[in-house]
Order: structure tokens, then sequence, then C-alpha cells
């Protein structure tokens, strides 16, 4: 996969994903980490070779059922992309609204989600008011309020403490534990190594390393 | 304060920024450019009527130039000459000048002369004509001959050439600018619209991620400027119209604006303002949408 006519920066990957599965995804910066989360979550397609999701080729899916797709699918993003001008909880109700729900049969659950990755007390708050970690908490609760079929999150851990990165991987752990396919692409090698979870390990956009990493890996 | 929050009388916020600064630069420009077109649009109307209005005119009249023969007086040759045309079918009225009223008229290029009935002054009978039954000049000659007088017919067919000719030039003139000023609303209005757009592409890429359907967004848009444009153009159009009650006001036809009479009528024209502002707006937001929607693909 390449960005125009700029060099590639994915080449010769072939992996699967189990339903139900919960993988890292390593390496150091430019490896090609968020570009794989970008041929999954439909915002770049690959230069060759096919990307198969839900049992369909995603790269060659009609604009039209894009949509649908999409929304099977939670993204964290690391920078965030919340809506600045919605309030807390209208950016994690967004998903749920584009989906056509009724606000009474989704507006007890937000406020639960909202209340779980601690932001009770900020639902009216405007992102512009919100701390970077309370931001990330609300980006993860928008990706996750619909409980979509595979989470994608870009280092969502990046920006909160200690504490706050293992509730928000216990999170990420109970929704695998429901039947959510989790890909995290991090940086950070202590929580995978902790996780005991297998890892994509990315050098270069080519994959060097597909497993379990053992904490004295680095 | 964040206690307070009841998810049950939670209401879901419009997916668009209620306002933005740009969008008062906008409405002023779609207002402008609005208001030009409306003013445009008067002025092509009642040139239009204007024009329509003296071809009307000088089709309906003829004037014949009488010049008594043997010992006939020029008054008796005019008469004679005028009672004959009357007789001709298609003429309403046909009327002989009276004689200050033909001195008036030739002494602009002789001065002041006193003696004007020692001229051979010829006599001028005015002709008006069926509109419906016009009948030729040919006719009229004709007529003139049978009764051995001396005339020269003008049935204005030379000055309504010219007349039309201009007519036909104010109302392309007028279609034309119009066109021309319509089209730059337009041009700005989409211009507008992608930079509307594109100041709001964080809006359109979550949205997009999150699953919404193409024509949900560009419909927001398609709505947002829709809206904008209509509010601009009825500013443009209400002021144009204030401009055009004004001219009215102070003379129409007989005031202010003798070459371009306003009608009170007139000022329908200005009706469909908001509405073909808000279309353009409206179209130029969709094609916008659906071109950044396919670029995000």
């Amino acid at each position: 996969m390449r960005y125009g006519r700029g060099p590639e920066v994915l080449k010769d990957l072939t992996f699967e994903l189990e339903r139900g599965s919960f993988h890292f995804v390593t390496g150091p910066s430019g490896a090609g980490k968020s570009s794989l989360l970008k041929l999954i979550y439909l915002a770049a397609k690959p230069t060759k070779g096919l990307v198969h999701l839900f049992g369909q080729d995603i790269s060659r899916l009609a604009v039209k059922d894009q949509p649908f797709l999409r929304r099977r699918i939670g993204v964290v993003f690391q920078e965030f992309r919340l809506l600045e001008h919605l309030s807390a909880f209208d950016n994690a109700a967004l998903p749920l609204r584009i989906a056509g729900g009724r606000p009474e049969s989704y507006r007890d659950d937000v406020a639960e989600l909202l209340a779980w990755v601690g932001l009770r007390h900020r639902m009216h708050a405007m992102p512009a008011t919100l701390a970077g970690g309370e931001k990330q908490r609300l980006a993860i609760a928008r990706a996750v309020v619909n409980r979509p079929d595979i989470l994608l999150a870009d280092e969502p851990t990046g920006n909160v403490d200690h504490e706050m990165a293992m509730r928000i991987f216990r999170l990420f752990v109970e929704l695998n534990r429901l039947g959510t396919t989790i890909l995290i692409a991090t940086h950070d090698q202590d929580l995978v190594a902790r996780s005991g979870r297998p890892v994509l390990h990315l050098e270069g956009g080519r994959m060097v390393r597909h497993g379990v990493q053992d904490e004295a890996q680095p | 304060m964040s206690e307070m929050f009841d998810a049950a009388r939670w209401k879901p916020a419009p997916f668009l920024p209620e306002a933005d600064a740009r969008d008062g630069a906008l409405i002023f420009v779609v207002a402008v450019l609005s208001f030009l077109a409306c003013l445009m649009a008067l002025a092509f109307v009642s040139a239009d009527r204007a024009a329509h209005g003296w071809a009307q005119q000088l089709v309906g009249e003829a004037t014949v130039i009488v010049r008594p023969k043997g010992g006939e007086s020029p008054d008796a040759a005019a008469a004679r000459a005028a009672e004959t045309l009357a007789g001709v079918p298609g003429v309403s009225e046909a009327r002989a000048l009276e004689r200050e009223k033909a001195y008036d008229l030739i002494r602009p290029w002789l001065g002041d002369v006193t003696d004007l009935e020692d001229l051979p002054v010829p006599r001028l009978v005015t002709v008006e004509l069926d509109r419906r039954n016009t009948p030729s000049a040919a006719t009229l000659d004709q007529a003139l001959k049978a009764q051995g007088l001396d005339g020269v017919v003008d049935d204005h067919s030379l000055w309504l050439k010219d007349i039309t000719r201009a007519a036909w030039a104010a109302r392309w003139l007028g279609g034309g600018v119009f066109l021309l000023i319509a089209g730059a609303a337009a041009a700005v209005i989409a211009f507008a619209t992608r930079a509307g757009l594109t100041a709001r592409r964080d809006v359109v890429e979550v949205l997009h991620l999150a699953g919404a359907e193409h024509a949900l967004i560009a419909k927001l848009f398609q709505a947002r400027f829709a809206r904008i444009a209509a509010v601009g153009g009825t500013a443009g159009a209400l002021t144009a119209a204030a401009v055009g009650a004004t001219l009215r006001m102070a003379g129409g036809g007989e005031g202010l604006t003798p070459a371009l009479p306003i009608a009170w009528s007139d000022l329908l024209v200005l009706l469909p303002c908001p509405v073909a502002a808000a279309l353009v707006a409206a179209l130029a937001a969709r094609f916008t949408a659906d071109s950044m929607i396919r670029d995000l693909q």
C-alpha cells in the first residue's frame, strides 16, 4: 500500500485475525501501524492485494455498502477526532444517531458508558474544555458505544496515566470477552508484555514478528 | 453542574455547528449579488415594456405631408386629405394639423420668421391606424391620388426598424448582464460552499468514518448553504424592491425614470430570487460535498 505516488508504506503483509481475537500492533514510528488500521477501517485502499473483513473483500466493496460496514467497526483515533461543537454526551452518542437509533433507546446506555470511562461529571462538557486523558476516554466511549464487531485503536493509552491505561485495557478485555475483535496499535511495551496477548510487529512496512511477546522482549 | 445531567431530557444537537462567523460574510456577498441581479431584472422588464410601447405607438400612426396644387390653399388641401384618409378602411382617425402647429414644427429650422404665410409650408395630416387591420402606406397614397391630392405618406417604417433594433439590443443586453450577474452569484456561492465544506472537513470525516451514508452528509451541507443563500437572496431582493418602489413613487415613466418606466407589477419578477439563490447554493453544496466525500474513499 502507498499514499498517492509516495513510497510503499506496507508491503508483503499476510495475516489473519480470528473473530473474537485480541492483538496488538507494535513497531517504531513510521513502521506502518496507523496505515494498517486505516486499511481495515476503510480509510485507505491497498494498492495491490486483498483485505477481507467479515467475509467480504473490502477493497472492492461498493461505495454504497461501505457506510454499513463502517458501523460494525469502532475506531479510536490517535488524535481523538472529537467534534468540537458537540458535548461529550453528543460525541459519544454519534455512532448510534448515525445508525438511526431513537434517542430513548440508547441515551441511558451512553450515560452509563460515559460514567464507566470516568466522565460521569463531564457529560455536558465541550471537548475544548476536556483534558487530554478525558478526550481519550471520550474517544474510546464513542468507538465502543455501538458494540462494534471489531475495535481498532491507535495509541489509546498514549495520553493517560498508568492507572487509567489499565482501566482502558480492562474495558477492551471486557469487550473482547463479549465477542469484539480487538486490534490495538501501541508503543506501550509494558502494556503489551503484561497483557500476554499476541503481537503483530511491523518494521519498515513489513511484518517481522507475529506471536505472543514475553516481558523480556523489547 | 455535572451532576445535573439528565439523559432522559437530552436532545440530540445538530450534526453541524449552528452558526459560523463565515456565514455572515457569505450572506452579505449573496445579498449584494442578488441585489444587482434583481436590479438588472427590473431594468430588463421595464426596458422590454418601454420598447414594446414605443413600437406599438409607431405602428399605430402615420403622417401625411400634403402639398397644395393648383389654386387650392394648403389648409383646404389638408382638410380634404384628412377627410379622404378617414374613409380608408383601417384608419381610425385622420386629423389635419393646425396651421400654427405646422409653423411651430418648421420654426427651429427657419428661425423666427414673421411672414411664414408667404412660404409654401406643407400641411401635415396625422393618421391613427387600427392596429388589427393596419392599411399600408401604398393604400393611403392611392386614396390620396384618387382624389387628386399630392401627398407623401410616412408610415414610420424607417423609425420602426431603428426602434425595433434598439429594443432588441436593450433586451439582449439586459438579459446578458442579468445572466452574467446570476452566473457570478452562482460561482461565488459554489466557491464559498467549497470553502465552508473544507473548513468543516473534520465533521465530514468523522461522520463518514462513523458510518454516515454519503447522502446524509451531502444533505446536511445542502440544507445549510441553501438556508444561508435564501437569507442573502431575500435581503438582496427586498433591497432591490425598495429601490424599485422608490423609483416608481418618484415619478415612474414621467419622473426619474422616463426611459425605463417601472410598474408596480414589475416588482413581482423579484419573487423567485431567494428561491433561485437557495437552489443554486443547494446544487453547489451538493456537488462540492459529493466530490469531497469521493476524495475520502
